[in-house]
């Protein structure tokens, strides 16, 4: 650490003390922005996998889900954020499951009531969601270690991506799969429905070629900036 | 077929808990590079899975019968305290196999399967005896799943590959293709 002056210069009310050595001061849209973009939850870290691919099968089932998902990380990154100076280091992995559990079950029960359809459907896959890496990773690894702002400017970032994912999976799935988005028809009587898409492998697969795409866009980038230089 | 024996094939095949079900993915794809990890991998989820299948159906008896609404709360909770209780007593008593079995043992916790069996065994009303086959048969289902793979990929890493495809993209299209193949039982008839 840089030595600090013994004597603290008079910082005027409401100005952000810079301390030497600190990482530079983050912005809440960069904090947003990176669980969209740059760390995707499921495109880039893969992790959430299981509800991923279990309710993908149609959009509706998709955006429930990922909704769902974005109201825990946000709920969740608040509580433990807040709670951070409070929980004791060795039972902090416990701490947040209940802390997520709680969160999960609350997300479950108010889908029960206003959506009985799509959480039927849905069935085991939304407690399962506990289970999610992505919850516990975004608690462990980010909301314990900032304030109640960044951990929610985060957790909603977060879900964004996460949502716009299964929205992106969905979508395909349920039109390939049933030629209807939202059980709206789309494209006429005349498609011939890919049943293949909406049973398991179709989730495998629309996701493995989604990420042999995304790393199609990444090499030809690379290359070009490599012949430019 | 009787009743067990069926609720085994089914959970085995039928609809096997990673490629049909999705459940446990998460070590589907991470630790499935060697077969050795694998097999191993495949034996601490089958013990867990089994003490998680006494101590759910246990709760769902005893305990949770007034209180529906806590049962994925109380459900993880037992299944955090057992991974750690299985893992000090494997320290303790097996101190080789724990040395094995390294850090898989406490990531089973987060694992889906885990959690994902004690819910399907609640929805479905499993009795005790049902409980521990439907266990037994979704261990030997991962078990064998993580195998394949693994297998596929050691084979994979001395394959000549497209740049793109060298990470995840190409082991989600094996995947697929696996669970296509897994599809197959489907005509054998679904659980009762």
């Amino acid at each position: 650490m840089t030595a600090v002056p013994s004597v603290q210069p008079v910082q005027p009310a409401g100005a952000s003390a810079f301390v030497p050595g600190s990482p530079p001061p983050a912005t809440l849209a960069a904090d947003i922005w990176r669980g969209i973009a740059r760390e995707n939850p499921v495109l880039v870290q893969f992790l959430g996998m299981c509800p991923t691919m279990a309710v993908t099968n149609t959009l509706a089932n998709g955006i429930a889900m990922g909704v769902a998902t974005l109201f825990v990380l946000v709920g969740s990154g608040l509580i433990v954020s807040l709670f951070r100076k409070y929980i004791a280091h060795e039972v902090r992995i416990t701490s947040y499951i209940l802390i997520i559990a709680t969160f999960v079950t609350l997300a479950d029960m108010i889908l029960a009531a206003t959506f009985p359809a799509i959480s039927k459907a849905l069935g085991p896959f939304m407690p399962l969601n506990v289970a999610n890496g992505l919850l516990l990773g975004r608690a462990e690894a980010f909301a314990a270690k900032v304030g109640p702002v960044r951990a929610v400017a985060d957790g909603f970032g977060m879900g964004m991506g996460f949502t716009l994912s299964l929205v992106l999976l969905s979508a395909t799935r349920e039109l390939l799969g049933g030629g209807s988005l939202l059980n709206q028809d789309i494209l006429g009587p005349r498609f011939e429905p890919w049943v293949f898409m909406v049973m398991p492998p179709g989730g495998f697969l629309t996701l493995g070629i989604a990420l042999l795409g995304l790393a199609f866009i990444i090499e030809r980038r690379r290359r070009r900036t490599q012949e430019a230089a | 077929m009787s009743n067990l024996a069926w609720i085994f094939v089914s959970t085995v095949l039928v609809n096997n808990f990673t490629l049909v079900m999705f459940l446990g993915l998460c070590s589907f794809f991470g630790v499935t590079a060697k077969i050795e990890t694998a097999w191993r991998l495949g034996l601490a989820n089958t013990f867990v899975l089994l003490l998680t299948a006494v101590g759910a159906w246990a709760l769902n008896t005893y305990v949770l019968t007034q209180t529906p609404f806590l049962r994925t709360i109380a459900f993880i909770v037992v299944i955090g305290s057992g991974v750690q209780i299985t893992e000090m007593a494997v320290k303790k008593y097996f101190p080789v196999l724990f040395r094995q079995l390294g850090i898989y043992l406490p990531l089973i916790t987060t694992n889906c399967a885990i959690l994902g069996l004690a819910l399907f065994q609640t929805s479905r009303h499993y009795n005790l005896a049902e409980a521990l086959v439907f266990a037994i048969g979704a261990g030997v289902g991962l078990t064998l799943a993580l195998a394949l793979m693994a297998s596929i990929r050691e084979r994979i890493e001395v394959a000549e590959v497209p740049v793109i495809a060298r990470r995840m993209g190409l082991v989600l299209v094996i995947a697929s293709c696996l669970s296509m193949a897994f599809m197959g039982f489907a005509g054998m008839g679904s659980v009762p």
